[in-house]
This record gives structure tokens, C-alpha cells and sequence, in this order.
């Protein structure tokens, strides 16, 4: 089942510049284990030292926040949008 | 709805003719008539930052007649600045940025009153300047204001309007209004300071705060109004390189410790520490990362000493200007490690100093000795050995 994973801009250079990826996970955490296996360096923005996802960082099923549906281990289906949300707090340059 | 203008005083009150003719195209629409423009004037809005969001939010406030606006930064107009925050002209450049605004925002509407705080907002006045505000408008540039803002919103009870950019890439929403979530509903903690860029390292397309800070100058007028249906709930993504809007979902989260069901932060706090980014100010030799002065370097160069100098910028940014090092992005350092050799003692730089410290933190990891982070990066080395490299 193909599903989309986008990259947020601030993380694209961690993930060979890449705005998104085609996988076929069953879970969510399976799609993120897909992205981080290859690219190590973003596995340490995504995650903190004991595996969890990191709280600056939220992942999106679609348009819902999978802290509120079933975590990491929320289901995935064909044509759904992952999308790791990161904060951001730019204005101006300062 | 949460803000002060349903509060209208019932006796009349009057547009002049000259506000009638100002405000026309507002007038003749029914949703907002004579009716919302009083509402606009009555209105006070605090600003908070007057830069690259804050630039279309506070021109289009005054031109729409929001009647008292408050303006909150303690910076000056650089140059850098003038490629988005178009408040600003060039003859500006040295005078501090409230002062600046203020001057051309009553050029703009000389009918509203403008206010200038030129001060840096901080837990100990945050409650005091908002308190006489109907909304707060978060247009700042870092972790620890995001914060205080959102902080101070929800124990006054007032509604936020958020935007935030990073290269690219916008965000909007409005936090803080009755019922709906606030910004540690979507973000319980920070990230640790290094791991995101900020504008100043990652850049920004100048017309990306226009379109975004636009977003807010309209979500703050349809507050006032009442018309409509506000950003709340909905955090709107916005990406200008595919130009696609998003629309994620937010809720309030019962845990919250702002805005919970049983609240662990009944005041304000030190966001510095929040944020860890307390004593970041002072980094002489910090975690271990020996640090060498741009004199020092060109001292030792013209010495004749064996310096390898490792560049770990961008390439666009190499093309700016450079030390002719050798370039290896730190994001592909990881990778690209073993073309470097440990045994030559190395001058890391960047910019500023920063991400060498990050790329050298991770050259000590695999087995890396002979490391010096350039304290400054380039930009230290335009101030104290070639003037004529330009700085960005």
C-alpha cells in the first residue's frame, strides 16, 4: 500500500534534500523506520536517545494528529499522506 | 466571541466623513458596514515583532482602521532586513525598528494611535503590555517568545494569532480563543537549541512573511469583525515552493500544562531555560569545542602553518564569499567523513560559529583531535581580518 511521507523543509537536508517518500508501510512507525533507516542523521531529529518521538516534532495521518488516534502503531492505508510537522519559530532574523 | 469590541458603548458613535470616504470599500460590504469599521476602531491589537510578519500585518491593520495598535520589538533596521520587512526603507537603517513603523504607519492612518514599546519582551513585563490589548498578534523569530506569548495569552484570556516561517515553509493558526487549543497543545516543549535552524542559519524568501503575516492581518480583523469562520483548531501549512495550502487538525489537549483541564503553569516561567538556551549569549570554549579567533587563524596562515580550513556551509552561501576551504555541507559530513584527514589540524567554520560547533561535536565523536571551531565563522572574519568580504 503506497503511502506519501512529506518532509518538512528543515529536515530535507537530513533526508538527501528529498520533500517526500513513496512507501508501503502498515503503520505509521513503519513508514517513519523506513525514512530514518536510510537516513541516519534524521533519526536523531526525529527521535530522542530512548526512541520516542521527539515532542517538537508532530506526525500527521492525513490531516489528524496520531497522538490522538493510535500513536505510532495507527494504521496506515493506500493514498494516505504522512507528514512530520516540525516547529518553526521564524519571523525575522534577528 | 473573546475579544472587548462587543463591549461597544451603546451611545452613538460616528464615523466622520472623511473615515466614511477612508473606509468605503469596507462600508458598502455587509459583513462588515458601519458597524464592523466601528468595531475596527474600537479595536487594540498588540504587535509582537514588527519584522518580516509583522511589516504586511501592521500596514494592513492601520490601513483598515484598527484604531489603537501596539508595537512591541527592542531591534534596529539592518540591512539585512530591507529584503522583506517592508515597513521599512532604506533611510531607516540604524533607527529602531518601533520607531520606524510607527513613523510609517501614522504616515499610512494618521487617525489611529500607534504605541512603540521599544523593549524586549520578557516574563516580568508581558502581562502588564498585554493586559490593556484586546488580541496579541505572535510575529517574533525564536523558541523562548513563542512561549511567553502563548503563556501570557492564555492566563489574560486573550486570543493569539500565530505565524511562524522558515525558508519556504509557513504556519498559521490562532491559538488562545475560547475552547480552542494553545501552542503547547501543538507543541508541548521546544526542540533543544542547534537541532532547528533558524532563519538567520536556514534563510527565508523575503515575500514568505508577507504572505503569511497577510494571513494573520486577516485572521486578527475577522476576530474583531466576528465574521466568519477564524483559524482555530486548524493549523495552516503553507508551502510556497509547490504553493499548496494544508490544513492539519488541532486539538486541545486536556493534559496541557497552560491551557489543561488542571494547569501546572499558573505563571509566567524563565523561557530561556525552557528553551535551554540559557548562558548561549557567552560560549567561549563550550562543551569541550576549542574555539580559535579569526586573527588568530590569518596569523598562523601567514605563518605558513599547516591550517586545513573545513568550510561547512551551503554551497550557495560558499559563493557569497569563502575562506577557500574545503566544503562539505554538515549535513553531509556523516557521509562524506573520510574525505577528510585526522591527522592535519583543522579550522572548522560557518557563518557564525554555530554549525561548525555541531560539525566539530560530531568530528570529536569519530576520533577527530586536531579541531578548532572558528568563533564567528565568516562573518568574524569579515569584522577583524578583510573588510571587504561581504556579510550576510
Amino acid at each position: 500500500m503506497a503511502v506519501k511521507l512529506m518532509i518538512p523543509t528543515p529536515l530535507r537536508q537530513f533526508a538527501g534534500k528529498q520533500a517526500s517518500i513513496e512507501c508501503k508501510p502498515g503503520t505509521v512507525g513503519e513508514a517513519l523506520g523506513t525514512l530514518t533507516s536510510s537516513y541516519a542523521e534524521l533519526r536523531k531529529h526525529l527521535y530522542t536517545d530512548d526512541g520516542k518521538i521527539r515532542s517538537f516534532v508532530n506526525v500527521y495521518l492525513n490531516d489528524e494528529d496520531i497522538r490522538f488516534l493510535d500513536k505510532e502503531n495507527t494504521r496506515t492505508k493506500d493514498g494516505d499522506t504522512i507528514s512530520i510537522v516540525p516547529s518553526i519559530a521564524g519571523g525575522s532574523r534577528k | 466571541m473573546a475579544i472587548r469590541t462587543d463591549a461597544l458603548p451603546k451611545q452613538e458613535v460616528k464615523l466622520s466623513k472623511e473615515e466614511i470616504l477612508r473606509y468605503s470599500r469596507h462600508l458598502i460590504m455587509p459583513e462588515v458596514a458601519l458597524e464592523g469599521q466601528l468595531k475596527l476602531r474600537q479595536a487594540k491589537v498588540l504587535m509582537i515583532g514588527t519584522g518580516g510578519l509583522g511589516a504586511p500585518l501592521g500596514l494592513y491593520l492601520a490601513a483598515a482602521g484598527v484604531g489603537h495598535l501596539g508595537l512591541v520589538d527592542f531591534d534596529v533596521v539592518d540591512f539585512t532586513n530591507l529584503q522583506r520587512q517592508v515597513t521599512f526603507s532604506t533611510s531607516d537603517v540604524g533607527h529602531p525598528k518601533t520607531e520606524a513603523a510607527k513613523a510609517r504607519l501614522s504616515a499610512l492612518n494618521p487617525a489611529i494611535k500607534i504605541e512603540a514599546f521599544e523593549t524586549r519582551l520578557t516574563s516580568e513585563n508581558a502581562l502588564e503590555l498585554f493586559r490593556d490589548f484586546d488580541l496579541i498578534v505572535d510575529g517574533t523569530d525564536n523558541f523562548p517568545t513563542r512561549y511567553l506569548v502563548n503563556d501570557a495569552c492564555i492566563l489574560l484570556g486573550k486570543p493569539n494569532v500565530y505565524g511562524s516561517i522558515f525558508r519556504f515553509e509557513g504556519q498559521a493558526t490562532v491559538f488562545g480563543y475560547p475552547g480552542g487549543p494553545c501552542y503547547r497543545c501543538l507543541y508541548p516543549e521546544p526542540p533543544p537549541p542547534g537541532l532547528v535552524p533558524s532563519c538567520a542559519e536556514g534563510g527565508v524568501l523575503g515575500v514568505l512573511p508577507g504572505i503569511v503575516g497577510a494571513i494573520q492581518a486577516m485572521e486578527t480583523i475577522k476576530l474583531i469583525l466576528g465574521a466568519g469562520e477564524p483559524l482555530v483548531g486548524r493549523l495552516l501549512l503553507f508551502d510556497a515552493l509547490g504553493m499548496r495550502f494544508r490544513e492539519l487538525k488541532l486539538r486541545k489537549n486536556p493534559a496541557c500544562p497552560v491551557c489543561g483541564e488542571h494547569p501546572t503553569v499558573t505563571k509566567l516561567i524563565d523561557y530561556e531555560e525552557f528553551c535551554g538556551i540559557r548562558g548561549e549569549e557567552a560560549p567561549a570554549v563550550t562543551n569541550g569545542i576549542p574555539e580559535i579567533t579569526a586573527r588568530e587563524v590569518k596569523a598562523r596562515l601567514d605563518r605558513g602553518d599547516d591550517l586545513f580550513i573545513l568550510d561547512v556551509r551551503e554551497p550557495h552561501e560558499y559563493q557569497i564569499c569563502n575562506l577557500k576551504g574545503k566544503l562539505i555541507p554538515l549535513g553531509e559530513l556523516p557521509r562524506r567523513v573520510h574525505e577528510l584527514d585526522s591527522s592535519r589540524e583543522m579550522v572548522v567554520h560557518c557563518r557564525s560559529g554555530k554549525r561548525s560547533a555541531d560539525a566539530i561535536q560530531f568530528l570529536q565523536t569519530a576520533g577527530f583531535k586536531k579541531l578548532w571551531n572558528l568563533k564567528g565563522g565568516v562573518l568574524a572574519w569579515a569584522d577583524e581580518v578583510d573588510p571587504s568580504m561581504p556579510k550576510y
